[in-house]
C-alpha cells in the first residue's frame, strides 16, 4: 500500500507499481466522518477561522463516538496556509476538542490533497502500530488567507526599524514610496506554481489547449455539477455529513452556500476568463469556488475496532500518491489512480463510484479523456487507455466547482462522501483522487463493509 | 538562610535569607484556609517582637497555602462574639497591630496569590508594597459589608488613601473583588505578575527601596482634593449612591463606613457610642447578626455534595430555551463539555449567541478563554451526545406526555450510571418517573431564571428517586458552583410554593385598586429586590396563570386582571406590556409613583434586577407589605411543616437565595421569629 510511483513526461512506469507494496497490510477502518457545511469566500473574512471550522466539525464527531477524545492515539490535520498564529493547527484543533494534553496533534500539507495526506499518515500510523484510533482531516479557512507587505516594504520597514537617529529616519522616510504599500495577496501566492509561475487556472487552461475541450464542455460541467448538489441537498445525501455551524451572533450555517439553483449555460457565458484574461477559457463560474470548511474522518484499527465496539462505514484498501509535471497538475488523478486499478485488476468501470475533486472544470475532464486516450496511456503507463468512468458513476451528487474547494479539507470530503455513495447504493468499492498543485495527484481506493 | 529564634510558632514561619531578606509565612494550623483567628493575631504580634529584636532588611509576607493568601477574619470567633465589648477589643486588636506593622522601619510587602479578603486585605495594606499573582483565583476585596459590619482593621483608613476615596468607597461598600489586574491598574498592588517570577518579584521589590508606587501628578492632586477639601463632596456621594439601594435604618454599615472615613479618618474606635456609625450601633443592629446567619445558611447549602466525589464531564441538555440554554452556557463555563440538545440547530443557535455574551463578560475580554468555554458548547440537534452523557437535564416545555417519551427516550440511550434529572417546575416528578423502566433513576434539578445569576437549586427527590442519585445531582449543582438546597417533590417545592401565594396576593391588592407601583415600592422598601407585581411582569403572566393553576388546583380562580391581560396577549416584559409597560428591558412606571429602596449591597445575591428609582414617593398604605408578606410567610410555614424542605433554617435559606428574600432580616422565617410571629 502507498506505493510511490515515480513518472515523468514520457518515461514508462515501472511494472513495480503493479505489485502491492507492502504483503496483507492491516486493515484500515474509517468509523465515521464529519464535516462544516462549506461556505463560500465572500470578499472578507469569512465568520469563522480555519481552526473555528476544524473545531466545530470535529466537536460533532467526537460526541457522536463510543470513545472520548481522550482516547484517540493522535490528532493529524491537513491545511494548506494555516494562519501565523496557529501554525500547526493540527494541535491548536486538538487541545481546543478537548482531547487534551497528552493526545498529540500534527499538521500535514500536501496543497490541494493536505486532507488526504492527513489520511494517508494516519493509515501509515495505523499499519506500523504506532496508533489505533486517530482523528484525521483537513481544513482551509481560504477566507482568512492574509494580505501580505510587499517585499520591497518590508525592506523598507527593516531599515526604518533600524534607524536610530533622527537624520536616519528623515532619509529613510525620503526612500519611502506609496507603491510600497500595495498588497500581495496571499491566496494567489498559493495559488500560483512556484516552478513553472502559472496560477492554477492557467494549468487548466494547459488542459483545455491538450484535449480541445471547449468553454461550452466546461461550462455545461459546471452546470451538471450545480445541478447534482441541488439534487443531492434535496435528497438529503449531504444532511448525515454536515455538521451545522452558529456563529457568536447565532446565525446558522447549515448547508454549502455556494450552489447556484440558477446555474445555466446562459448565466455561466456572461463570465469572462479570468486566468489568461480575454483569451481564455477558465472562468470562475467553471472553477472550483474559493470556500472555508473542514472535513474529519475518525480512523480505526482491527483492535481498535473492537476494543471501543466501533461500526466502521468503511475500508480504505490502498492508497496511491504520483508526481507528474506542474503545468499538467490537473491530471494527477490519472497518474495517481492508474497504479490502484493495476494493482488491484480494475477497470474504471469496476468500480461503483468515483469521487474526482472538481478543481476545474477543464482539468476533470481532460482527466476522462485521458483515461480514454490510448497514446497518454501508452506513453505514461505503458498500457492501452482503460477507458472513462461513467458519468453516472462519477461525482453522482457533484463536487467541488459546486460545493467548493475548501484546499485542505477537499480531500477528506471526498473519501467522506464516497462511503456515502457506496452506502446508499448498497455498499461496494469506490475511488476517491484528487489533483495536487504543483503536479501531483492522489488516490484512495475504499470499499464498505 | 538561616533558622534563627526558631521559635514555637504555630502558624507563622519565619525564614531569613543571606541577603538579609525575610520571608513571613502564614500556614493556619489544622486548616486549608488562612484565617486571622484571635490565636493568629495574638502569634502575628510576636512574630512582629522577635522581627524588633532583629531587623530584617526587607519582609515579605506570603501564605503558605495553595487554596489562597488570606481569606479574612474568623467568621466563627466573630460569631460568637456575646457583648459590644468584646466586638470593640476585636476591632482594636486588629486596628493596633497593622498600625504596628504599617510602623516598622524594615521594607514590607505582601506577596499575594489567591483569594485576599477583608482582614488579609487590611494586613497587606499595612505593608508597604503589594505584589499580587496573576492568576484568575487572584480576587481581592473588603467585603465586611455583607456581613453588616465594617473594614475596622485599617481599611477605612488605607485604603483610600491607597487608590482615592472614590474607589476605596465603592470597594468597601458593595464588597466587590478585584482580579489581579485590576488592583494593579487601581494602584492597589505595585505590580501584577505571573507566578513564575513572584518570588524574584518580591524580592527586588522589597529590597529595591523605592517608593511604593509613584502616582502622576494629576493623580496626586485628585487624591488630594478628595481626601481634602472636597471630602463632604465625595461621601455625600456615596452615600448617595448607598442609598439609592439600600435604607440606613436596613444596613446601617454602609453609611457607617462612609462617615468613619469622612469624619473619623478611618478609626471605627474614634466613633462616640451615641453616634449611629459606631461600633456599639452597628454590632447591636440585627441586621449584622442576621448576615452572618445568611452567611452560614450559605455555608450549610455549600456543604451539600461534599459526600459525593461525582466529577461529571460531559452534560447533556434538552431544551434549548432560556432555561436550557442557560444552564448549558453556565456548565460550560464551568469547564464541562455540554451538548445542547433541540429539535433543530436555529432553536439552539440563539442560546449559543446569549452563551457567547455571558462568556465574554465572565472571562473579561480573554478572548481565549471564551473560545475555550464555546469550544466545549456544542450543539446538538439529534441528541448524539446522550449517549455519552454523565448528566442530562431535560428543560424543554411543560408537557407531561412529551417530557414521558423524552425520558423512555433518553433512558434507552442513556448511559446507565447517567444522572437523569428533569428541570420540571409544575410537573410531579412521579409522574414523569413511571415512564422509566427504573423509575429512582430520576431525579429534579430546578433553576431559577436567570441562571447565570441566581445562586439556588432546588434538588428535588420524588417519591422513588434513589439516593445515590441524589447524592449525584447534588454533587453536580456544587461542581457548577450553584447553591444546592434538598426538597421533596411538592407542588412548587420550596421557592414557588412561596413566591406564588405572594405574587397572588400582589396581584389582589391591585385589583383592589393599589396601584402597581405602591404595591412594588411597598415591598422594595421592606427590602425585596423587586416588587412582586414587576416579578410577574418578568416571569410573564402566562406562567403565572398556569403555575398559580398548578399550585392551587383547577378551582382557585386567578385575579381577573390577570385573566384579561393574558388574553389580551400582554404577557409582561417578554411581550414588552403586562401590569407595566416594558421599554429596553425596564418598566415604566408611572412618575412619582415609585420609591425604588431594596435589593442589597453588591453581590450576596442579587445584582440582577436593578429597579429604577423615582423621586417622591406616594404615600404607602400602612400594613400593605404585612399583607402582602404574610402570605409569603405562611407559605414558608408551610412547607416546613409538610416536611418540603428539611427544616426552618434550610426554608430560609432557600427562600433568600431563591427568591431574594431581605436578607437582612435573616429570611422569612427568622423575620416571624424576630417579630414575635410563630416561626
Amino acid at each position: 500500500m502507498n506505493a510511490t510511483a515515480r513518472q515523468s513526461e514520457g518515461k514508462r512506469s515501472r511494472p513495480a507499481a503493479k505489485m502491492a507494496a507492502s504483503p496483507a497490510p492491516k486493515p484500515i477502518y474509517i468509523v465515521d466522518g464529519v464535516r462544516t457545511p462549506f461556505l463560500k469566500a465572500k470578499n472578507a473574512p469569512g465568520p469563522f477561522t480555519a481552526s473555528d471550522l476544524a473545531t466545530a466539525a470535529g466537536s460533532a464527531l467526537l460526541m457522536r463516538q463510543p470513545f472520548a477524545p481522550d482516547q484517540l492515539d493522535e490528532v493529524i490535520l491537513g491545511c494548506a496556509s494555516p494562519s501565523p498564529d496557529e501554525v500547526n493547527i493540527g494541535r491548536v484543533v486538538a487541545l481546543r476538542l478537548g482531547c487534551g494534553n497528552q493526545v498529540p496533534g500534527w499538521t500535514v500539507m500536501r496543497n490541494c490533497a493536505s486532507g488526504m495526506q492527513a489520511i494517508d499518515s494516519a493509515i501509515a500510523n495505523l499499519q506500523c502500530g504506532r496508533s489505533q484510533l486517530v482523528l484525521a482531516g483537513g481544513v482551509d479557512a481560504l477566507s482568512h488567507a492574509p494580505l501580505l507587505f510587499s517585499e520591497k516594504m518590508v525592506r523598507w520597514l527593516a531599515g526604518w526599524y533600524a534607524a536610530r537617529s533622527t537624520g536616519d529616519k528623515l532619509a529613510m522616510l525620503k526612500t519611502f514610496r506609496l507603491g510600497h504599500l500595495a498588497p500581495v495577496i496571499g491566496i494567489m501566492k498559493g495559488l500560483t506554481d512556484p516552478i513553472v509561475g502559472q496560477l492554477m487556472g492557467q494549468t487548466a487552461e494547459n488542459l483545455a489547449w491538450k484535449f480541445g475541450i471547449t468553454r461550452e464542455d466546461m461550462d455545461a460541467f459546471a452546470v451538471e455539477s450545480h445541478r447534482r448538489v441541488c439534487a443531492g441537498q434535496d435528497a438529503g445525501h449531504y444532511a448525515d455529513e454536515i455538521a451545522p455551524l452558529i456563529d457568536r451572533d447565532g446565525q446558522v450555517y447549515a448547508a454549502d452556500d455556494g450552489v447556484r439553483r440558477d446555474s445555466s449555460m446562459a448565466n455561466l457565458a456572461k463570465l469572462k476568463p479570468f486566468f489568461d484574461k480575454k483569451y481564455g477559457r477558465v472562468t470562475p463560474g467553471n472553477s472550483s469556488q474559493i470556500t472555508d470548511g473542514a472535513a474529519w474522518l475518525v480512523l480505526a484499527s482491527e483492535e481498535a475496532v473492537v476494543r471501543h465496539g466501533l461500526k466502521p462505514l468503511g475500508r480504505i484498501v490502498d492508497s496511491q500518491w504520483a508526481g507528474l509535471a506542474p503545468d499538467q497538475m490537473g491530471l494527477g488523478p490519472v497518474h495517481a489512480t492508474m497504479p490502484i486499478l493495476q494493482r488491484h485488476g480494475l477497470a474504471p468501470n469496476d468500480l461503483d463510484a468515483w469521487e474526482l475533486n472538481e478543481a476545474f472544470a477543464a482539468q476533470v475532464i481532460a482527466c476522462l479523456r485521458a483515461f480514454a486516450d490510448d497514446d497518454y496511456c501508452r506513453t505514461h503507463f505503458g498500457v492501452d487507455a482503460p477507458g472513462a468512468p461513467e458519468a453516472s458513476r462519477l461525482n453522482v451528487d457533484g463536487g467541488a466547482v459546486a460545493l467548493g474547494h475548501p484546499v485542505g479539507a477537499s480531500g477528506a470530503r471526498i473519501v467522506l462522501h464516497l462511503l456515502e455513495v457506496l452506502r446508499r447504493n448498497g455498499g461496494g468499492r469506490g475511488l476517491a483522487t484528487i489533483c495536487i498543485g504543483g503536479g501531483q495527484g492522489g488516490a484512495m481506493l475504499v470499499e464498505t463493509v | 538562610m538561616s533558622a534563627n529564634m526558631q521559635q514555637d510558632w504555630k502558624h507563622w514561619r519565619l525564614r531569613r535569607e543571606d541577603t538579609g531578606l525575610a520571608w513571613l509565612e502564614l500556614d493556619k494550623a489544622d486548616s486549608s484556609t488562612n484565617v486571622l483567628s484571635s490565636e493568629v493575631m495574638s502569634e502575628f504580634a510576636r512574630v512582629l517582637d522577635a522581627l524588633d529584636a532583629a531587623p530584617p532588611k526587607a519582609l515579605v509576607i506570603a501564605s503558605a497555602k495553595p487554596a489562597g493568601f488570606i481569606a479574612g477574619a474568623d467568621i466563627e470567633e466573630f460569631s460568637r462574639l456575646d457583648s459590644v465589648l468584646a466586638a470593640r477589643m476585636l476591632v482594636e486588636r486588629g486596628w493596633l497591630l497593622f498600625n504596628r506593622l504599617a510602623a516598622v522601619p524594615y521594607p514590607t510587602l505582601a506577596l499575594i496569590r489567591g483569594h485576599c479578603m477583608g482582614g488579609g486585605l487590611e494586613l497587606a495594606l499595612a505593608c508597604r508594597h503589594r505584589i499580587v499573582v496573576d492568576e484568575p483565583g487572584t480576587k481581592l476585596a473588603l467585603p465586611e459589608v455583607m456581613l453588616g459590619i465594617v473594614p475596622g482593621w485599617g481599611g477605612m483608613l488605607r485604603l483610600p488613601a491607597l487608590i482615592g476615596p472614590a474607589a476605596a468607597l465603592d470597594l468597601m461598600l458593595t464588597g466587590k473583588s478585584v482580579d489581579a489586574k485590576k488592583a494593579k491598574r487601581l494602584g492597589l498592588a505595585d505590580d501584577c505578575v505571573p507566578a513564575r517570577v513572584m518570588e524574584s518579584a518580591a524580592r527586588i521589590v522589597a529590597l529595591g527601596g523605592k517608593p511604593a508606587r509613584k502616582l502622576s501628578a494629576k493623580e496626586r492632586a485628585t487624591r488630594r482634593a478628595m481626601n481634602g477639601p472636597l471630602r463632604k463632596r465625595v461621601a455625600d456621594k456615596a452615600r448617595a449612591q448607598a442609598a439609592r439601594k439600600v435604607s440606613r435604618t436596613n444596613y446601617p454599615a454602609p453609611f457607617a463606613i462612609v462617615d468613619i472615613w469622612e469624619k473619623y479618618a478611618g478609626n471605627a474606635l474614634d466613633v462616640p457610642g451615641s453616634d449611629p456609625s459606631s461600633l456599639d450601633a452597628i454590632f447591636t443592629s440585627p441586621t449584622a447578626r442576621n448576615l452572618v446567619r445568611v452567611f452560614h445558611l450559605q455555608e450549610r447549602l455549600k456543604a451539600f455534595g461534599k459526600d459525593s466525589d461525582f466529577a461529571p464531564r460531559h452534560m447533556h441538555v434538552v431544551g434549548a430555551g432560556v432555561m436550557g440554554g442557560d444552564i448549558a452556557a453556565v456548565c460550560a463555563l464551568r469547564g464541562m463539555t455540554v451538548t445542547l440538545q433541540d429539535q433543530s440547530v436555529e432553536r439552539i443557535a440563539p442560546a449559543i449567541a446569549r452563551a457567547a455574551k455571558l462568556f465574554e463578560r465572565r472571562h473579561k475580554g480573554d478572548a481565549r478563554q471564551v473560545r475555550f468555554t464555546l469550544d466545549r458548547l456544542i450543539p446538538d440537534p439529534k441528541g448524539q451526545g446522550v449517549a455519552r452523557a454523565d448528566v442530562i437535564i431535560e428543560a424543554i416545555f411543560e408537557n407531561l406526555e412529551v417530557k414521558r417519551s423524552l425520558f423512555a427516550d433518553l433512558e434507552a440511550h442513556a448511559r446507565p450510571d447517567a444522572v437523569l434529572a428533569t428541570n420540571t417546575s409544575s410537573l410531579r416528578l412521579e409522574d414523569i418517573a413511571t415512564a422509566l423502566k427504573d423509575p429512582s433513576r430520576l431525579v429534579g434539578i430546578h433553576f431559577f431564571n436567570p441562571v447565570p445569576m441566581l445562586p439556588l437549586v432546588e434538588v428535588v427527590q420524588g417519591e422513588a428517586t434513589d439516593a445515590e442519585v441524589l447524592r449525584r445531582a447534588t454533587g453536580f449543582v456544587r461542581r457548577i458552583d450553584k447553591l444546592p438546597l434538598p426538597v421533596q417533590s411538592a407542588p412548587g417545592f420550596l421557592v414557588n410554593a412561596v413566591l406564588g401565594p405572594y405574587m397572588l396576593e400582589a396581584l389582589r391588592c391591585v385589583e383592589e385598586g393599589v396601584a402597581p407601583e405602591t404595591v412594588d415600592a411597598a415591598l422594595v422598601a421592606f427590602g425585596m429586590p423587586m416588587g412582586p407585581v414587576e416579578l410577574v411582569d418578568t416571569v410573564g403572566l402566562d406562567i403565572a396563570v398556569a403555575a398559580g393553576k398548578a399550585l392551587a388546583g383547577e378551582g382557585a380562580e386567578p385575579p381577573a386582571q390577570l385573566l384579561k391581560l393574558v388574553g389580551e396577549g400582554k404577557l409582561g416584559r417578554k411581550s414588552g406590556e403586562g401590569y407595566y409597560r416594558w421599554v429596553d428591558g425596564r418598566a415604566v412606571k408611572g412618575a412619582g409613583k415609585a420609591a425604588a429602596k431594596g435589593g442589597l449591597l453588591g453581590g450576596l445575591l442579587c445584582r440582577l434586577w436593578g429597579t429604577p428609582a423615582s423621586e417622591a414617593p406616594p404615600p404607602i398604605p400602612a400594613g400593605l407589605a404585612e399583607r402582602v408578606l404574610a402570605s409569603l410567610l405562611a407559605a414558608t410555614r408551610r412547607c416546613v411543616e409538610l416536611g418540603v424542605v428539611a427544616d426552618a433554617d434550610l426554608a430560609d435559606a432557600g427562600v433568600i437565595f431563591g427568591t431574594g428574600f431581605a436578607p437582612h432580616t435573616g429570611g422569612p422565617l427568622n423575620y416571624c421569629e424576630s417579630k414575635g410571629q410563630p416561626g
